[in-house]
């Protein structure tokens, strides 16, 4: 079998070469998530309702693979809001925040592993403990706690989500910057007189970008759950503001009676970090294959 | 061996320690639990006599010295509702959780470990492309989603399982399963991994080489050497046994712990969240511990060589 597949690495086809280059899985998963940005920028074009508008003569509607009408392809609830509508809504301030939130924890967390790395001895000792301390508590719990006595504003969960995964992107950075300051470059670029800033910022950091790049499809998927998590358990996003955990956990209630509710929320959950996952590691097997 | 061992307890005990101050300053800075249990609009008479009566009314250190005292004499405070002592609150609630996570534990054990070790033998079959396909979801579908439809299927459609509560012997099913299967799926996939990376050392082609049986190769030096990297995330498992199921338990009605939290938080509970955490913390940090002296047993070259294994 080993020897067959040789024999047609040796002379591929055009075709068979683009789909060894990009398999049809990734394609699947590129194309899902370019349809979610779509979805998140046009939002306010593409939502066929406003999505806290009412309409009590047409409640709890199924959705037209149920047997629904046009008027409101995904079903509507039980106040006659079009799910459709609130949807995309919730697309759009979901991916937002695991963006921010993805962001914050790589740019914090790599700067925290930069800072271990440059000054090693007793600053070192105290960022591994902040690691250490964030490894031995469920984030969901500290999460929890925080939210529900500090309030609920949407900065301070961007910022909470931030903080969720800072410590893989410190722990990265750290080791790549020990190993990348044994090495000429950073030497060489520090006799010449550069400032820190810029040793680290114009020359380590693209070095170790990949790696950086690649952990981030890891953590977006997880700042998704995370928030859908809070919020399906009521302490995330606040009504009116909908996100995508938030309308699972709200439909959880008319699950025997209206399951598309929930359905659609949980289809679109699973299906964009599946696409994330599946294209993350078509790329870390791109750019960084020692990666695992 | 026994300094390496002393010196990770220093660092657990530190670390406990680190969470208990967090707990601590954040619950208190946060908001006036007397605001909170008795409602804004309650009469300051009232409002002063609460504060009294728990202490608020002291410096925040000071407050902060006497939990210490106190916590180091198995004294964690009492419930700002209902007045009973914290810990017994919480230790009333870990054997319902622990109904449902111990078996979820082994049934992921028993499904993950064993489907990642015939799909790294079977490599690119379809056994291994079903376990890696499974293993992703496990990976990407949240438990919320996973518990629901689970609901949906087998309580609302079929009828065969209570959709909730914990009256009836088969309430527990659908909550194990639903923490089970996310496990175990992601149980495969790293004991997969880890096989994979073995089966390709040196070592195993010298030992097939020498006209070792395949089933001798792989039992004798592939999997103890795979179960090494195993162990990290069984233990990372074990820690989250009281904590994990937060969001299973709130889905199912489940009277555990995760519930326990959940209400806490929202009546501002100061005292059973921080007893939570601590248990939390010390169940986490504990389990890592094992972990690392498993390590030395499994690894003779940890052993000798002390700390190196981070």
């Amino acid at each position: 079998m080993d020897a067959n597949r040789a024999a047609d690495r040796a002379h591929p086809g055009k075709v068979a070469r683009f789909f060894e280059a990009w398999p049809p899985l990734t394609l699947i998963g590129l194309a899902w998530i370019a349809l979610m940005v779509i979805v998140a920028f046009g939002a306010d074009l593409l939502a066929p309702y406003s999505f806290t508008g009412l309409d009590l003569r047409a409640r709890l509607l199924p959705p037209v693979f149920m047997g629904g009408k046009w008027t409101h392809p995904l079903g509507s609830d039980e106040l006659g809001r079009d799910v459709l509508s609130r949807l995309i809504m919730s697309i759009r301030l979901s991916l937002l925040i695991a963006f921010f939130g993805t962001l914050i924890a790589a740019a914090f967390g790599t700067a925290m592993g930069f800072v271990a790395a440059h000054f090693r001895g007793k600053v070192e000792a105290l960022i591994l403990m902040l690691i250490d301390f964030q490894a031995s508590v469920p984030f969901l719990i500290v999460a929890l706690a925080v939210l529900a006595f500090f309030g609920n504003s949407l900065v301070l969960f961007v910022m909470l989500m931030g903080l969720n995964s800072w410590e893989r992107y410190a722990r990265i950075a750290r080791g790549l910057t020990l190993s990348a300051n044994e090495q000429g470059y950073a030497a060489a670029v520090r006799q010449l007189g550069a400032t820190n800033v810029r040793v680290y910022g114009l020359h380590v950091l693209p070095n170790i970008a990949s790696t950086l790049i690649v952990s981030m499809t890891i953590t977006f998927p997880e700042t998704i759950l995370l928030e859908s998590g809070l919020s399906f358990l009521g302490l995330g996003i606040q009504p009116p503001l909908t996100s995508l955990g938030n309308m699972v956990g709200y439909g959880r209630e008319y699950l025997t009676r209206a399951p598309w509710i929930m359905l659609s929320p949980a289809a679109v959950i699973v299906l964009t970090t599946l696409s994330i996952s599946i294209v993350g590691d078509w790329l870390r097997d791109r750019l960084d294959p020692t990666l695992r | 061996m026994l300094r390496y061992l002393a010196g990770r307890l220093l660092r657990a005990i530190l670390t406990i320690f680190l969470v208990i101050a967090f707990a601590f300053f954040v619950l208190h800075l946060s908001g006036d639990p007397a605001m909170m249990i008795l409602s804004v609009d309650a009469p300051p008479e009232s409002i002063k006599a609460f504060r009294e009566a728990w202490g608020l009314d002291r410096p925040l250190w000071v407050q902060f010295l006497s939990y210490i005292g106190h916590a180091l004499q198995g004294d964690l405070g009492n419930s700002m509702r209902d007045g009973r002592p914290a810990a017994q609150l919480v230790f009333e609630r870990v054997p319902a959780t622990l109904a449902i996570t111990l078996p979820a534990f082994a049934l992921k054990l028993f499904i993950g470990i064993p489907a990642g070790i015939y799909a790294a033998l079977h490599r690119n079959s379809w056994a291994d492309r079903l376990t890696m396909m499974v293993s992703v979801a496990g990976f990407t579908v949240p438990s919320f989603v996973l518990a629901l439809v689970l609901v949906l299927v087998f309580s609302v459609q079929l009828g065969w399982l209570p959709s909730a509560g914990s009256d009836k012997p088969t309430s527990v099913i659908l909550p194990i399963v639903t923490l089970g299967i996310a496990g175990a799926a992601i149980l495969a996939r790293f004991t997969r991994s880890a096989m994979l990376e073995v089966l390709g050392q040196p070592y195993i082609r010298a030992a097939s080489a020498k006209g070792l049986q395949w089933r001798k190769v792989v039992v004798d030096h592939a999997l103890p050497n795979a179960a090494i990297p195993t162990t990290t995330i069984v233990g990372f498992m074990v820690g989250t046994l009281i904590a994990g199921a937060v969001v299973v338990e709130s889905v199912f009605a489940w009277p555990g712990i995760g519930r326990l939290l959940v209400s806490s938080v929202s009546n501002r509970d100061l005292a059973v969240v921080q007893a939570i955490l601590l248990l939390v913390a010390a169940t986490m940090v504990t389990s890592n511990i094992i972990v690392d002296v498993i390590y030395g047993w499994l690894d003779p070259r940890l052993r000798r060589g002390g700390a190196r294994g981070r």
